[in-house]
């Protein structure tokens, strides 16, 4: 700390009578505690970490249907979410005649992801995966499944409107 | 033999570098604070691995709650008098200069625009109170005022993005509804604004 060395305040016997000097320490607790206050305040109202964001591009609305190219049956999967955080998937573009195989799984690093990484799905990389949630699904659900499909590294993915006969399906399966 | 007399002394303690410390933090936390936004809704996000940050500014956040209900919210004070100018122009209801004031210091909103001039004749402590009970942007496709309010924002600023901030809980028919707005609306590509969440290392 600084400080001022004291002058001997009785040099000299009879000397002129001085004044007393002041001690120059200061007593800086209530400094301390203010500075910290406006610490912790600042600290606390302060936002770091902004969100995250995930940026998704939806496809843009054709002007016309006839334009689009139709998608083929083997480049096609599709990912159903169901209420209650049930999952489903086919392959294939689900035509009824073609009577697809829906097979249920969840969200867990041993569900959606090992059939997003299996050879069928990263081999073809005409893979398109649809991604169809149903009206009583939860929004996190739909977070969740864009983000596995990041994880995977899959990028041709789509967010479809279900359509009636995915409904039927999942009709049939849970039904059972 | 005398008793040995320890000398004693209060501990003192240097306070000044830990002053100097504090300080200097102060100074840092008080030049790079942006007060937090004011939370209107509570809005639990979704976690994903995604590390893309939202921008700072030009924002338009459409925050989307456990009820379902729908609130609106851009950035830039003077965005927002420009653009209650030109819904008001809309709607054809005319506000005071005191009402445009509270707008466009007004953080999220939740109300349909024709009860657009109480709310913001009410003082800022009511206002407060009923955005917990507010019902929210229309969003359905009799009166969709979502879509105009996102169409004059980006009339008025060309440059914004759009966010969307759901709740994890909230049907996905509410956000298709919200994307199908947007959509009609010609935006195509917008954010979801989620936690952080840690990537997976092993696939």
């Amino acid at each position: 700390m600084a400080q001022v060395p004291e002058s001997g305040g009785d040099s000299g016997k009879g000397g002129k009578k001085r004044a007393k000097k002041m001690s120059t320490a200061l007593d800086m607790t209530p400094m301390v505690d203010l500075a910290f206050l406006l610490l912790t305040f600042f600290m606390l109202t302060t936002t770091f970490n902004k969100p995250q964001t995930m940026e998704i591009n939806m496809p843009v609305k054709p002007d016309n249907e006839e334009e689009q190219i139709a998608l083929k049956a083997s480049n096609a999967m599709t990912i159903i979410l169901g209420e209650n955080d049930k999952l489903y998937y086919y392959f294939g573009l689900g035509d009824p005649a073609e009577n697809p195989e829906l097979v249920e799984t969840d969200y867990s690093a041993n569900g959606i992801r090992k059939v997003l990484v299996s050879p069928k799905v990263k081999s073809n990389d005409k893979m398109t995966v649809m991604i169809k949630p149903m009206d009583k699904s939860r929004y996190k659900n739909v977070v969740d499944i864009l983000d596995e499909l990041k994880i995977t590294d899959t990028k041709k993915f789509a967010l479809v409107e279900i359509a009636a006969t995915d409904k039927q399906l999942v009709q049939t399966k849970t039904g059972q | 033999m005398p008793k040995v007399k320890v000398k004693r002394t209060r501990p003192t303690l240097d306070m000044t570098p830990m002053v100097d410390l504090g300080f200097l933090l102060v100074t840092f936390f008080m030049l790079s604070a942006t007060a937090a936004p004011e939370k209107v809704v509570v809005v639990d996000t979704p976690s994903s691995v995604s590390e893309i940050k939202i921008p700072d500014t030009n924002v338009i956040t459409i925050s989307i709650d456990k009820q379902d209900r729908v609130f609106f919210g851009v950035d830039g004070q003077n965005t927002r008098a420009a653009l209650l100018d030109k819904v008001a122009g809309k709607y054809g209801i005319s506000f005071s200069p005191e009402e445009a004031k509270a707008f466009s210091l007004i953080g999220e909103f939740g109300v349909p625009v024709s009860q657009l001039k109480s709310f913001l004749s009410m003082p800022m402590e009511a206002r407060k109170a009923y955005n917990s009970q507010a019902p929210g942007i229309p969003i359905d496709s009799l009166k969709n005022e979502l879509g105009d309010w996102v169409l004059q924002t980006r009339l008025t600023n060309p440059k914004v993005v759009i966010a969307i901030k759901g709740d994890v809980d909230v049907n996905y028919e509410t956000i298709q509804t919200v994307i199908n707005t947007l959509q009609d609306k010609k935006v195509n590509r917008f954010n979801l604004i989620t936690d952080m969440e840690q990537r997976p290392t092993n696939l």
